[in-house]
């Protein structure tokens, strides 16, 4: 089982460049729980991400979660550069993270990447290069999950494949904390709706 | 364990992409010996004092030829979102930045100190001074690329960096070479060039001291901005 470590958000104060993004946001995220942050474009959703995930200092407030070892980032971009393959990407990325590349094959195969995985990615379409992406949160069991966007690009069988990675991810326990402006399949399982205003 | 697996993860990825794009690992390479080389068709044949102009060629032609690939060092990183996973990877960013312009050294640095041997004696150095500019910038090469790796990682996040980047680096890179031209002109005149080879020695340490931490630091607040 997975055991993430409580993510406790207390008057945080987010700011990009001069704009003050929030001033005062709370919020408190338990093992098991899916957080789905909702609200209007500019309203600092991929920052507290960001802020989450260590790559923005708050303006000030208090923040006390994950450290980057025990959480998987997916941002807006998808990592993977264009001149490498889905595995060459994926091999780098266990590099940088410790984890084992051995099961590469059967992640790609369910993300329905087999196919795929050794052409260079600036030739695979929006959904493909999401699908590599994702496949980080497999290839390394992690607590916490910070997820920007996951559905950009799916189609719908792909948006039902990352809903089955939720739920199975949420059995053991993990956490999951993400932006969409998709609506989130129900087979997710509960989640919570915060809104950023 | 997991430290050394991530270097050389960076080291293997940006070797590999060098080998995916050979014209672009050439293309310095060849600016570099067609500026030497052109230099003698504007002066008059067999013209020793071309040999006195020598050293500022091959060094200035240097200093060109890194600025030509400085801008890809973080850039691709930066747009594809890889620099987030740097950022957020098992080993320090300061360390996965110093493994990234080794690699950069090693793949645009390392090729034009090799060159210059040729180069300074094609251009009429005598050959105790043509070794001396290849060792000039076997020891100056790596601080070029140090410090225009930081002037690269201060300006990823902008637009048209290209414009800004030889405004900002090229003031920095004086030092090295002053340094290595002068090494290069004792040895012409017989004298001891260590004074001078010291010194870009010492650029070197002091660059590779600083350099990494601070690149770190300037691609952590790309990434904020």
């Amino acid at each position: 089982m997975l055991k993430p470590t409580p993510l406790v958000l207390e008057n945080l104060a987010l700011a990009r460049g001069d704009r003050v993004l929030f001033k005062a946001f709370s919020l408190s995220v338990q093992a098991g729980e899916v957080v789905h942050l909702t609200g209007r474009n500019g309203a600092g959703k991929t920052s507290l991400l960001e802020a989450i995930a260590g790559l923005r200092q708050p303006e000030s407030g208090s923040l006390h979660g994950p450290q980057a070892e025990q959480l998987h980032w997916i941002g807006h971009k998808n990592g993977l550069h264009p001149a490498l393959s889905a595995v060459e990407n994926l091999q780098f990325w266990c590099g940088l993270s410790g984890a084992n590349p051995a099961n590469m094959g059967q992640v790609l195969d369910r993300l329905q990447l087999k196919a795929a995985r050794l052409r260079p990615s600036r030739t695979l379409s929006t959904g493909q290069k999401r699908r590599s992406a994702l496949a980080r949160l497999l290839l390394l069991p992690r607590p916490w999950w910070l997820l920007d966007e996951p559905l950009s690009g799916l189609d719908l069988q792909g948006t039902a494949l990352f809903a089955e990675l939720v739920a199975e991810h949420r059995a053991q326990g993990g956490a999951v904390l993400l932006t969409s402006h998709q609506a989130l399949p129900a087979s997710c399982g509960p989640i919570r709706d915060v809104a950023l205003t | 364990m997991s430290l050394g697996h991530a270097l050389w993860a960076t080291l293997v990825r940006e070797l590999r992409l060098a080998a995916r794009a050979p014209g672009e690992v050439a293309q310095p390479l060849v600016f570099y010996t067609l500026v030497a080389a052109i230099f003698p068709l504007g002066v008059t044949a067999n013209e020793p004092s071309l040999a006195l102009y020598a050293p500022a060629i091959v060094w200035v032609a240097a200093l060109l030829a890194n600025l030509m690939t400085l801008e890809r060092v973080f850039r691709s990183d930066f747009d594809d979102g890889s620099l987030e996973q740097l950022a957020l990877a098992n080993a320090p960013l300061s360390l996965i930045v110093a493994i990234k312009l080794l690699a950069h050294w090693l793949i645009s640095g390392l090729p034009l100190a090799l060159l210059a041997w040729p180069l300074g004696l094609g251009l009429g150095l005598n050959a105790e001074a043509a070794k001396v500019l290849g060792l000039g910038l076997l020891l100056g090469t790596p601080t070029l690329v140090l410090l225009g790796g930081f002037a690269a990682a201060l300006t990823v996040g902008l637009p048209r960096a290209g414009v800004l980047l030889p405004i900002l680096v090229l003031p920095m890179l004086a030092p090295v070479l002053i340094f290595g031209a002068g090494a290069v002109r004792a040895a012409a005149e017989g004298l001891d060039p260590a004074g001078p080879l010291y010194f870009l020695a010492a650029l070197l340490a002091l660059s590779v001291t600083l350099v990494p931490f601070a690149a770190a630091a300037a691609l952590r607040n790309a990434l904020e901005a």
